[in-house]
């Protein structure tokens, strides 16, 4: 029996497997892949207190992950394929075996939202990515399309001109969601075009694509865009299938908890991205993963 | 001491197109954060099917013309070779169980 197990090992779950592991609780990390999660897909971290010069999302994690183990935290590379919670008993269901534990973080954080439209699927890996770190360097000299408008779009935008000839940001109202310090760098750049009040609707091309179909939400005028790549950056999901029907959700599908990062079960904690909160930073992770690791301190010594 | 076998456009048609057993190449770069989620548990399975799947990877940074080839535009990307076949592209970081699953189809 574990006092606490943790599922994931990004910023939220690392920062709470290092709290944990000061605390001595006999504590087991999970992660399906190897630690990371969202930040390797950033290029740059810049908003990150501590490092004036910026630091790239693979160093930060792995400074996080040495960290952690420096204090004997233990990660394990598992995949959870069922939760079994209540507030008597926690089980992990994983693929080596069944895992029991007193307390539970959740840090499991999201993935990128599709655009859920024609053609999306059918050009993953052909045109279509969620990953411009990843991608961007298959483009060099070529025409990108680039959908959203949020801090990730605007910042990956910016990252895809190192390698596009043009890239086109796409965005469906007439201002950016961005910061102002990331909107003024973008409408600086003679390389990007945005495109506003403009949607997606169909991506084209067989065996790679071709191009993108838009409407303009405003005048409902459509036209079609000639590109060799569509990045998309239009939020994130939950990843939350583990627990849907066992613990309170909001409205989105993100976990539900009170300002201890506190579930809806008692014992089950949550942290970072997965959580119901109005920001998903690195900066806001770490903290709940300190603040969920002190709960259940507390919850452990309530058992006794 | 690596297990998985480091392909370059060279070696590619010895060692993959003409091996005598089921093959899978990993697709990877350097600056590619998510591909560093995958090399471990490739790394795995490469311990796993020793001597049955011949489990390589190759730096598409250093090799432009397989990836090319087969119309590489995401990594990671995985592909399962038979007989010198594409069986299957997977594209994106996935779990091992289910690329363990893909595997044993090459059995």
């Amino acid at each position: 029996m574990e006092d606490l197990i943790i599922i994931g090992a990004g910023p939220a779950g690392l920062t709470a497997g290092l709290y944990a592991a000061r605390a001595r609780l006999k504590t087991l990390m999970l992660e399906k892949l190897s630690p990371g999660g969202q930040v390797l897909m950033t290029d740059w971290v810049e908003n990150y207190p501590g490092f004036p010069d910026g630091i790239s999302g693979f160093d930060l994690i792995d400074k996080m992950r040495r960290q952690a183990e420096k204090f004997d935290l233990v990660i394990e590379s598992q995949e959870v394929s069922r939760l079994e919670l209540s507030p008597e008993k926690k089980v992990v269901v994983t693929d080596k075996g069944n895992l029991e534990t007193r307390a539970l973080i959740l840090t499991s954080g999201a993935t990128p939202r599709k655009l859920g439209i024609e053609g999306e699927e059918l050009l993953i890996g052909k045109g279509v990515s969620y990953c411009a770190t990843c991608d961007g360097p298959f483009y060099r000299d070529q025409e990108v399309a680039l959908i959203g408008g949020g801090d990730t779009a605007v910042e990956e935008a910016i990252f895809l001109t190192r390698f596009a000839a043009k890239v086109h940001l796409i965005h469906r109202r007439d201002e950016l969601r961005a910061t102002k310090l990331l909107r003024e760098r973008v409408m600086a750049l003679d390389q990007v075009n945005i495109v506003w009040d403009t949607v997606p609707t169909r991506i084209v091309g067989d065996t790679e694509v071709q191009g993108v179909d838009l409407k303009n939400v405003k005048t409902g005028k459509t036209s079609h865009l000639p590109v060799q790549g569509v990045f998309v950056f239009v939020g994130y999901i939950p990843n939350t299938e583990l627990v849907k029907g066992q613990l309170e959700l909001d409205k989105l599908g993100f976990v539900v908890t009170n300002n201890d990062m506190q579930t809806s079960v008692p014992g089950v904690f949550a942290a970072g991205d997965i959580r119901s909160k109005i920001l998903r930073q690195i900066a806001t992770a770490v903290g709940e993963g300190a603040t969920a690791v002190f709960a259940v301190e507390r919850y452990l010594e309530s058992l006794k | 001491m690596s297990d998985v076998l480091q392909v370059t456009d060279d070696t590619f048609e010895e060692e993959i197109i003409k091996s005598d057993i089921p093959a899978m190449v990993d697709f990877w770069a350097e600056w590619c954060g998510p591909c560093k989620m995958v090399s471990p548990v490739v790394e795995e399975l490469a311990k796993e099917y020793e001597g049955k799947i011949k489990i390589a990877s190759m730096d598409v940074d250093g090799n432009r013309q397989t990836p090319g080839k087969f119309g590489i535009r995401n990594i990671p990307t995985l592909i399962l070779f038979k007989g010198g076949e594409v069986t299957q592209t997977i594209v994106g970081a996935h779990p091992k169980s289910h690329l363990d699953e893909e595997l044993k189809k090459l059995l």
